[in-house]
Order: C-alpha cells, then structure tokens, then sequence
C-alpha cells in the first residue's frame, strides 16, 4: 500500500472514524501538566510535541495490574475459591503518536513472554500509530540499543511529521485496514516521498553516535562484568526506589497476588521491582540480594548482559526515562560505558 | 556561574581534603554533578584527591542524613544480633550538612541511628534549594540541556530557546517557607550562620486546604496522589525511614495491597505521612524525589503545624529536647482525642 499524507485535520478525522473499533489513548497532559498516555476524546488528536510522556506503554501490554482470574471468597458460596476467567472484557485499543523506542520495547518483551497467553492477547488487543522523532532527547539514546527515531518495529501504522501534515505508511495489515479509513488522506506524491526519504535519512543524526554495545557486551566474560569495581560506588548514590524500574518500558519482572474485597478474590499479576529487597527474599528469611549493591548491579546485568546473552538484543530501548526521573542522576549510558571498557 | 556557590564550592573541598588528609575522617558524604541539568548526584570520596569532585549549588535537593546510617554501618565489624559492640573508636565520616539536614541528624542521634562523636558535620546554612519541576513548568516541560546559575537568576536552555528565569521564583515550597536555615549542630562551618528567617504565612500551603469541606479535602488528595506509580522514591529519600522492613513491604501480614489500586496508594501515603509526625524537619527530599510531580509533602507539613500548634515543639532544634511525640507534660492538650458527643456530654 502506498504512502498517504494527512494534514491536522484528515488525522482527527481518521482518529474520530476509529474510536468506533478502539479506545484511543495517546499522549496528553495530565492533572500535573505533565505528558502521560490518557484516554482521548473521539477527533481528539496527541499531544505531538517532542519528548517522551512520563511512562512508557508496558502497561498496555503488561497491565499494573493485571486480573488473572477470579472467585468468589463467600465461605457459604458453593463456587467459592474456584476461579474462573475475569468477566470483564476489555475494548480493543489503540495508542497514538507512539514514539519509536516504546513501540521496539513490545517487541523486546515479546521474547520472554513469547508464550505468556496475557501478554500475546494484550499484543492483539492493542494497535498503535506510530510518531518519528524529529528531535532527539538530550536523555535519548535509541540508536545505541539498537533502535532508530524513525524506527517502526512494533507499529501497525507509523506517521512521520512532514511540515504541517504526516505521511503515514502501513506497517502491518491491520495497520493497512486501519488506514482505509482515513478518508481525506491523500496518496503522497513525489515531493513528499521526497522529503519522507530526507526525514529518515537525518533523523538520527539528531542522536549521539551509535554504538553497538549489545555485541561487545556479549563477548564479554560474564563474572568479569558482575566483577567490576564500580558497581559498589554506583550502588553508593542509589535510592533504591523503583523509578527506573517502573518508568522502564523494557522492565517486565512482577509478583503475583491473590486479593480479596467484600466476598469477591481476584489473582493479580502486578509490577514488581528488582530494587526492592522483597523482589528476591526466600520464604526461608535468606535474601540473596540482600545489599544495595547486589540489586544495583542486577538491575543492570539483566538488561545489559543477561538479556542479551539469552536473546541477543539489550533489555533497553535508550528512552532515557531513567535517566531523565532517577533522584540521583544514576545514568545507565555511563554504565553501559563502563561495562564496555572492561 | 554564581559566586555564592563558587565559594562554598571551594571551602567545601579545601575543608574536606583537609579532613581526609589528616585521616580525621574515613569518608566524606557530599554532592557532585552529573549527566543531567539539576539532576545532583550524592558521593561519597574517601581520598582528599577525591575532594575536587564535590560541588555544591541550588540543586542539592535530597537530605544526606539519609545516607549517614549505612556509611557509619559500612565502617563496622560485620555483627550477628546479640554481639557485643566492636571495641575501641570506630572510623568517623564528615558530612554536608544544612539546616534541615543537620536537623534530622539531630533526630538520627535521638533515635539511636548515628552515634554523634563518629560524624563530623560541616555545616552550610542554605539559601533554598531550586525545585527542578518548577523551571522545568517555566520552559513549558522541554527538553533542558544546559543550566547556568547566578547568585539570583538561571539561565536556562535547550533546543531552540534560553530563558532567564528569577532564582527565589523557583526554590522549592519547603525553603520558601523555611524559618531555620543554620544547620542546628555542626563542627565546621562554610560561610555564615545567617539567623533565623521571618517568614510570613509559614503554613499557607497547608491553610489553603485545611479551609476546604471534606469531601473537596479528600478530592484534592486523591487528586494529588492520582498519578502515583508506588516507586516509592519519597519514602527511600526520606531519612525518617529506616524500618528493616517498611509496613508497605511486610508480607505475613500485608497490610497493603502491591498494585496501584486507589485505596492502597492512598493508605500508603497516609501512613507514611504519619510516621513522620513530629519527626518531619520539611526538608523536602521526598517531593523533590518524586518522577511524578505528586506534592506529598503537604500531608507532613499539615503534621508539623498540628505538632507545633499543640506542643510548641518543632523537631531536631536541639539534642537536649526530647522528640515531641515520644514524651508528655501533664498539661498536653488532648481535646482532639475527644469524639464531638464525648465533648458533647462533658459540657
């Protein structure tokens, strides 16, 4: 399918034909005035502007929390504590003006939960528009971990600003069937594929130089890395809050719970923290990571080492939210950078 | 660059190489810059060589009382419970210490947390520290790239733009309204104390919705806490908590459901606040943490002007006062432990 072209209009226009299908949700700013994903109004359009929201979209494939099951918790209730599949549904949804790095992140996730029956149907639950960045962050560094800011892995439709307008592409088939409904678009003619192939061309320079640390890192020798001096230091200005794992797109570790309200018990999945010293405590009392430094550096060999050891890429897709909201200003680029002159 | 934070800058590193020279401390817990504008990072040098990396500006924001515990700790023989206390002196560490910093130490000491002849304080009375929210809101949240500070303004740039922005604009709600700017305990002093500050409307913030109805009360709290992601970076930034095991981590029982569900954030935030109550110094540090924006540190001050307001007493002014909360006078009010009909049935 060919490149088509929509000006602010066409795309709220689009936008309104599909609230029919989807929930839209997109950037927008919330009580604080800061830009977070919020429910749109059907022709309501994102929020465009550069820079990433506050959170990341894992929770619209990984949900804080998500309902496994449910049972009644009535002792009399003849169904009592037998669970059975949550009875609300969910509408399908669609997230808009989706930046490249959080898109890549679901792709990223997908490999340990490759076969986690709640993530893959949250997958197909969730469409989204993707937005290239025409503007690097001074804390982005997608290109680094792989990605790119005109990146479309992960999208179904990804929209690049072109002046006032965007050109749209298809990504997937959804994506095509989504864009048959933008009526007012029209096909992109040679000037605008033109400027299409500059934009993609440029973007990235906007970056700091790529580097390819996922390769190095998974020639390195593995005790030489969890070995290294700094950790102890680094782990010294840690907090050891869960910021970063939180505002993490790619940080997918959880706990699961069983809670009960007024006679009513669901199973929850819910975000768990790696900075946290119940993540790792035994039933026994023993915690294995029971220093600061241990989780430090765990949170960091899981996403620079381990991960890519066991699945190739980095567990990281440069969004920099980390870097931009950690308390302490602990900076995972300059970790990667130690870890690359070992 | 500002020529205030220039000086202590430099008095801050001779005192501390000094320090660690002479071996007088093991450690010295100060501040550094790092890869992000306003973003300061807490260090930790144990070389006098060390010493230049220290740095001090508008932006040293988190209280590091809260570090002083675990680097004391980290100078101990490891021990099992029930062994006896390691023999002889133990190592000392320096640290930087504010008004409100040096206060919490004072409650630190009370509290049995940090034996006060190992820590050798250098005391800085603050100006106010800069909230980072509030000039990221002035430049309309864009990306900030670089930030110089004067002696009174920021200039404040990014991508495309560069604006000069008042510095008392910007200082954070706590140091606006902070009447004790002299660090209460020190050993060694960068600059003047500078007394104590008239501060008019100190508990404005809190009067504003103390005046609401109930129901607007608890709208804007909910409100206020609505975007909380339970990180819990106020509570790990705020020296006052040291539990082993905080109520919210506590698994047999739990008290709290782990989700985001509204009632356990709410309950969360509560009870922090509470156990602040009459320990609370408003140094900030937990606002300040927060990567959402969420101004928790109303819920403590409404605390601090109750526990002024009914006992006269503000905490960690000095070591001879007992902390507020764990001591009694017979003529302590107590009308508010009454139920309106108890009162009712008294008249």
């Amino acid at each position: 399918m060919k490149v088509l072209i929509l000006d602010k209009a066409g795309f709220q226009d689009w936008l309104r034909a599909l609230a029919g299908e989807f929930d839209i949700i997109g950037p927008a700013e919330n009580t604080k005035g800061l830009l977070d994903w919020n429910k749109l109004e059907p022709g309501e359009l994102p929020d465009f502007r550069p820079g990433l929201p506050k959170s990341s979209i894992k929770t619209f494939f990984f949900p804080q929390p998500e309902t496994l099951l449910e049972f009644s918790a009535r002792p009399g209730d003849d169904q009592a504590f037998r669970p059975h599949e949550p009875s609300e549904g969910r509408r399908a949804r669609l997230l808009a003006g989706v930046r490249p790095c959080d898109a890549r992140s679901v792709a990223l996730n997908s490999m340990p939960y490759a076969s986690d029956p709640y993530f893959l149907k949250n997958r197909e639950n969730v469409a989204m528009v993707g937005l290239a960045c025409t503007q690097g962050c001074s804390t982005c560094f997608c290109t680094w971990t792989g990605g790119s800011p005109v990146g479309s892995d992960g999208m179904d439709v990804m929209a690049y600003p072109l002046g006032d307008a965007f050109a749209l592409e298809p990504v997937t088939g959804r994506g095509k069937d989504m864009l048959l409904k933008a009526s007012s678009a029209r096909e992109a003619a040679q000037e605008d594929l033109a400027a299409l192939d500059a934009l993609k061309a440029s973007a990235p320079s906007s970056l700091p130089d790529a580097m390819d640390p996922a390769s190095v890192l998974r020639e390195k020798e593995l005790m030489s890395l969890y070995n290294a001096s700094f950790w102890q230091g680094l782990s010294e200005s840690c907090l050891n809050c869960g910021t970063c794992t939180f505002l993490c797109p790619t940080c997918y570790c959880f706990d699961i719970q069983d809670e009960t309200l007024k006679g009513k018990g669901r199973r929850i999945r819910y975000w768990d923290s790696c900075m946290f010293p119940l993540f790792t405590l035994h039933a026994s009392g023993h915690n294995p990571r029971g220093e600061k430094v241990k989780r430090v550096r765990n949170r960091f060999m899981h996403k620079l080492k381990y991960f890519p050891d066991r699945f190739g890429p980095l567990s990281c897709v440069g969004c920099g939210r980390c870097v931009r909201d950690c308390p302490v200003n602990i900076d995972i680029r300059q970790v990667m950078k130690d870890l690359l002159a070992i | 660059m500002s020529t205030v934070n220039e000086k202590i800058t430099s008095e801050i590193r001779e005192k501390v190489r000094e320090l660690l020279a002479s071996g007088h401390v093991a450690a010295f817990l100060g501040y550094t810059s790092g890869s992000v504008p306003m973003v300061m990072q807490p260090l930790i040098i144990r070389t006098p060589e060390d010493a230049d990396r220290l740095e001090w500006n508008s932006f040293c924001v988190l209280n590091l009382a809260n570090y002083l515990p675990a680097l004391l700790k980290s100078f101990e023989p490891p021990r099992r419970p029930g062994d006896p206390p390691p023999e002889g002196p133990l190592p000392k560490v320096g640290v930087l210490a504010t008004g409100c910093w040096s206060r919490n130490m004072v409650i630190q000491v009370q509290e049995n947390q940090v034996d006060r002849d190992r820590v050798v304080v250098v005391g800085i009375s603050s100006r106010g520290m800069v909230d980072r929210k509030k000039v990221l809101a002035a430049v309309g949240h864009r990306d900030v790239t670089a930030v110089y500070e004067y002696d009174h303004s920021l200039k404040v740039s990014g991508p495309g733009y560069e604006r000069e922005i008042n510095r008392w604009d910007v200082v954070r709600d706590n140091c606006r309204t902070c009447v004790h700017p002299d660090p209460v305990i020190f050993d060694h002093m960068i600059g003047d104390l500078k007394g104590e500050r008239d501060v008019a409307d100190r508990f404005r913030q809190v009067e504003d919705i103390e005046v609401l109805a109930p129901e607007d009360r608890w709208s804007w709290f909910s409100t206020e806490i609505a975007s909380c992601i339970r990180c819990y970076a106020c509570r790990n930034a705020c020296p006052l908590c040291y539990c082993p095991t905080c109520f919210v981590d506590d698994s047999r029982p739990q008290w709290v459901g782990k989700s985001i569900d509204k009632a356990d954030t709410a309950i969360f935030h509560i009870l922090r606040a509470y156990h602040c109550a009459g320990r609370c110094t408003d140094c900030g540090s937990c606002e300040s943490a927060c990567p959402m924006g969420i101004k928790m540190r109303i819920l403590t001050r409404k605390l601090q002007k109750d526990v002024l307001e009914l006992y006269g007493a503000e905490a960690g002014m000095d070591m001879q006062s007992p902390p507020p909360l764990s001591t009694y006078k017979m003529d302590d009010p107590q009308d508010f432990i009454l139920t309106e009909s108890i009162k009712g049935e008294e008249k």
